[in-house]
């Protein structure tokens, strides 16, 4: 970073507090809080990047031009992983699921999928010890000598499949419903793999990217994040309507997963993979690359931030070159707000040998 | 079946017909003894298993608490300074290691290598392979091919020493994303190995179809040898596309080739299909000489043949074909069509039709058995089961709209180690205990076998039971380090691993016992229900057995009850 971004970053804050201060007299408890709880929106991977807001334009006006824009703090974390610590028998099950087709396949697993091969398991457990308890040599000390009888096979053999019918037809009809195409006017976001980073370049919208570095792990436990799932920006996506998510793997094969959103596409060098998304609830959702890709496989996470469309317009508009996907109407700025925490500075992307611990 | 093999004494003393062994060099370095290749075999399966084991030691050490804890000091030991990405080098290194170890230098060697050698001549009544110096041809450049690999960790392959692409060893990583001979040594290894599998699997096609004792038709085979037969199939049509391949990255590494790389028109994509074509079959490969094992032993310590002993074998083959057509659903995520996606769905879930069909039928083998409860019948009872665990969970990740949200997660690692470790090792211990005193003479301990079985029953499972849970909750796999909200289960699983090892040392004590104490072993130790013809030699057999071939009654077909174990009935006319 050059004194001129730290510059212009040190006065927004001060546009952002005084804004604050007009407007919302509980926002004085908020600020007396860490301030270092959101990551900063930058968007080139090189370069000063452009922050939204410019202090005149913010300071004192209600409805500035694009003032710099809010993301969510750990509060709305809603796809990660439990602890068991935290509750047992949800660290025993998928994460809750926040679309449409991850709640229909979380249904089809919890609810035909684990009683089928549940049962299945304690029977033959229990054929198991049934044959233990009364045929050992001291219960039956003769052995019969059946070896055929047709009727049980056959009844072994048609069972099964009977049983794998009522669960194809489901599959199928998952599968249909996950291969449904976005509609054409669907927002897309393009998410290319690179060694070891995710950019998310928005096609739609002026088609800039968004390079995604995990959050160094001391810098997301002091901002109340779960270490190696934040980045230090996000994918900031619109919720409750279909976007279509290309994959593309810049270097080697990536892979795109989003386990609360029950989505993974792998991200291949020399195609696009697309298929179609929809979150149902704002929040932030956490995956990670799924797909070995060299040394830091482990450490190039996901992090989606689902907003309204509105708060993903205005964020839209804050990103260099970034434009309302196909709309002419002037975007309506977001009412100010209490100040949730301020951005905070970009952290460095992981570099060799900055390990937290070795 | 009976055998009557008249004038053939099975404790013929090997100096009075002049027979003798060669000397130590020759005997073990240019053997063409299958029993001796055999046994080659099995030493270097439990070394390679030592090595392998090992490295998931070091694995679950790593992952037993979030952050890096033991990579650096690996590296550094290695000879690296410990950067970050040095580190990460390492565990890709360390993974891709144990999974080609374990595939290639453990199960395989053991199973097909080991007991096939060892006992399909002798239960084919046959006295030796129909190449005897191709197969040993095929041991040593399987030793060839797992001495490449150990090589490969000392070169650079990346950041550091070794190849760290996975045991799939996908392009782009395993080429352009892999800098340094590490990887094409890695490849040589896989070219050694496969060939000395190919050979081995016409070596036993060609036996198993030509040198049955009269009498032995193929529907009199015990199911062992059909296990045999059927994974020498598979190994012969998939192994060539294996090598095609990893020839294909070869020479993509080095010679300019451009199969792989999308700027020369090559395609990703592509290597997938053609390892999968090959990996899905291999892991039939994997299991299929263990579920012969296991009906042989069922059967033996039932006391009853093998209840539907053609759907037994047919069933095998059914597996074996349709394991050809559904190799795709290792790759739901790439980006399939819907239809393909579709089809490999409906495809691989036929598959679990013939399983079952294999493990009722074992369970009815029992039903109405007089069952002793040897150490090989636990291992092989606990089998049974914790396939079928595996197993179902197979059918799960079998359905590609749910294998999304599983595909690379701990959910998969669980599935392959219950089937693998689960059940094929499981399916090796139980044919170790159950043979060990043919091969070697001497028998074992029967109480520490036992004791062997449950703590490693209870430490495998939980190493690898929660693993269910991490896969469900999303935790991918082939990471070094995770967010701490997996560390409970992970840490339960790498106590797990402790409790297992502490098996494999009553394992190690029990061979150790058998040679220093354990008595001398009969032709047949087991008794009335071990039928098969190895039971009629000593125990180890003479070094050349069936000089005069057996001849097999007809009037005892595999439909008709079971025979008086061969030798102590009056031969029928």
């Amino acid at each position: 970073m050059n004194f001129g971004e730290i510059a212009r970053k040190r006065l927004q804050f001060l546009a952002i507090m005084a804004a604050g201060l007009i407007f919302s007299t509980g926002s004085v408890t908020a600020l007396a809080q860490e301030a270092e709880s959101v990551a900063a929106p930058v968007e080139a991977p090189v370069a000063a990047p452009v922050e939204g807001a410019t202090p005149d334009a913010a300071a004192g006006v209600a409805t500035t031009a694009a003032p710099a824009f809010e993301h969510f703090g750990p509060d709305m974390i809603k796809g990660q992983p439990t602890s068991f610590e935290d509750d047992p028998i949800e660290s025993m099950t998928f994460q809750e699921q926040y679309s449409e087709t991850g709640n229909y396949a979380l249904w089809m697993h919890d609810a035909i999928l684990m009683p089928v091969i549940t049962v299945i398991s304690f029977f033959v457990l229990g054929l198991l010890l049934w044959v233990v308890v009364r045929y050992n040599r001291r219960a039956n000390p003769v052995p019969s000598k059946t070896s055929h009888n047709t009727f049980i096979e056959v009844i072994w053999t048609v069972i099964p499949v009977i049983i794998l019918l009522v669960i194809a037809v489901p599959s199928i009809r998952l599968l249909a419903a996950q291969y449904e195409s976005p509609p054409e006017d669907a927002i897309t976001i393009k998410t290319n793999g690179y060694q070891w980073y995710w950019g998310y370049e928005y096609v739609d919208n002026g088609g800039f990217e968004v390079i995604s570095n995990m959050m160094p792990e001391a810098d997301a436990i002091a901002a109340g994040y779960p270490s190696q799932l934040e980045a230090d920006n996000r994918m900031v996506v619109p919720v409750g309507v279909p976007i279509r998510i290309q994959t593309f793997g810049a270097d080697v094969i990536h892979s795109f997963g989003v386990p609360s959103l029950w989505f993974k596409l792998d991200a291949v060098p020399g195609r696009i993979n697309e298929k179609v998304l929809i979150v149902e609830e704002e929040g932030i959702y956490y995956g990670q690359c799924m797909e070995l890709c060299g040394a830091r496989h482990g450490y190039m996470p996901i992090a989606i931030e689902a907003r309204s469309l509105e708060d993903y317009n205005a964020w839209v508009l804050s990103q260099p070159g970034g434009v309302i996907a196909g709309a002419e109407a002037p975007a309506a700025a977001p009412a100010p707000e209490a100040v949730v925490g301020e951005p905070a500075a970009t952290p460095e992307a992981p570099e060799a040998g900055a390990t937290p611990t070795a | 079946m009976a055998t009557t093999a008249e004038g053939f004494d099975a404790h013929h003393d090997d100096h009075a017909h002049g027979e003798h062994k060669p000397g130590f060099f020759a005997r073990w370095f240019m053997s063409t003894n299958h029993k001796d290749i055999g046994t080659l075999y099995l030493i270097f399966a439990i070394m390679a298993g030592i090595i392998g084991g090992g490295i998931s030691g070091l694995m679950r050490w790593e992952l037993a608490e979030p952050g890096l804890q033991i990579m650096g000091q690996i590296v550094e030991f290695m000879g690296g300074a410990g950067t970050f990405d040095e580190q990460g080098h390492m565990w890709n290194v360390l993974i891709t290691a144990h999974g080609l170890i374990m595939v290639f230098f453990m199960v395989m060697p053991a199973m097909i290598g080991g007991f096939g050698n060892w006992f399909v001549p002798l239960m084919i009544g046959a006295p030796d392979m129909a190449f005897p110096r191709m197969n040993n041809i095929s041991f040593w450049l399987t030793v060839a091919g797992f001495l490449s690999l150990m090589f490969s960790a000392f070169v650079p392959g990346g950041v550091g020493m070794g190849a760290g692409v996975g045991w799939t060893v996908y392009a782009p990583l395993s080429t352009t994303g892999s800098v340094g001979p590490a990887v094409d040594f890695a490849i040589f290894s896989l070219h050694l190995a496969g060939a000395g599998s190919i050979l081995g699997a016409t070596n036993f096609i060609t036996t198993i179809f030509n040198m049955r004792a009269p009498g032995m038709t193929l529907h009199k085979m015990p199911l062992f040898v059909w296990s045999v037969l059927v994974t020498a199939f598979l190994l012969l049509l998939a192994l060539p596309v294996l090598a095609a391949a990893i020839t294909m990255l070869l020479t993509d590494r080095n010679f300019g080739t451009t199969f792989y790389d999308p700027a020369g028109g090559g395609d990703p994509i592509l290597y997938q299909h053609l390892f999968w074509f090959f990996g899905h079959p291999e892991v039939y490969i994997m299991i299929l000489p263990g579920f012969g094992m296991i009906s042989q032993i069922v059967a033996t310590f039932s006391r009853k043949p093998v209840f539907g002993y053609l759907g037994m074998a047919y069933a095998m083959v059914a597996i074996g074909v349709v394991g050809f057509i559904v190799w795709a659903h290792h790759m739901y995520t790439v980006g399939l069509d819907v239809n393909t996606k579709m089809y490999f769905t409906a495809a691989t879930m036929v598959i679990a039709v013939p399983t079952g069909i294999k493990i009722f039928s074992w369970i009815a083998t029992m039903w109405g058995g007089s069952i002793e409860f040897k150490s090989p019948m636990v291992w092989a009872m606990g089998f049974i089961f914790l396939f079928t665990v595996g197993g179902v969970t197979g059918v799960v990740l079998a359905n590609g709209g749910v294998d999304d949200n599983l595909h690379d997660t701990y959910y998969v690692v669980a599935h392959f180690h219950y089937v693998l470790s689960l059940g094929a090792v499981t399916s090796m211990f139980a044919g170790w205990y159950y043979w060990f005193p043919k091969m070697f003479g001497r028998m074992h301990s029967e109480f520490l076998s036992h004791l062997h079985f449950w703590i490693f029953f209870v430490g495998v499972n939980m190493v690898f039971f929660p693993m269910h849970f991490l896969g469900l909750q999303g935790m991918a796999r082939r990471y070094p380090d995770y967010t701490p909200a997996f560390e409970y289960w992970n840490h339960f699983a790498s106590i797990g691993y402790l409790v297992m090892a502490a098996s494999i040392v009553i394992f190690f004590i029990n061979i150790a016992y058998a040679f220093i104490a354990g008595k001398k072993a009969e032709g047949n130790y087991w008794g009335e229900g071990a039928t098969t013809l190895e039971w009629s030699l000593s125990s180890p057999p003479p070094f050349h057995q069936f000089e005069t071939l057996p001849v097999i009654e007809d009037h005892h077909s595999a439909d008709d009850h079971i025979s008086p174990a061969p030798g102590s009935a009056p031969a029928r006319a």
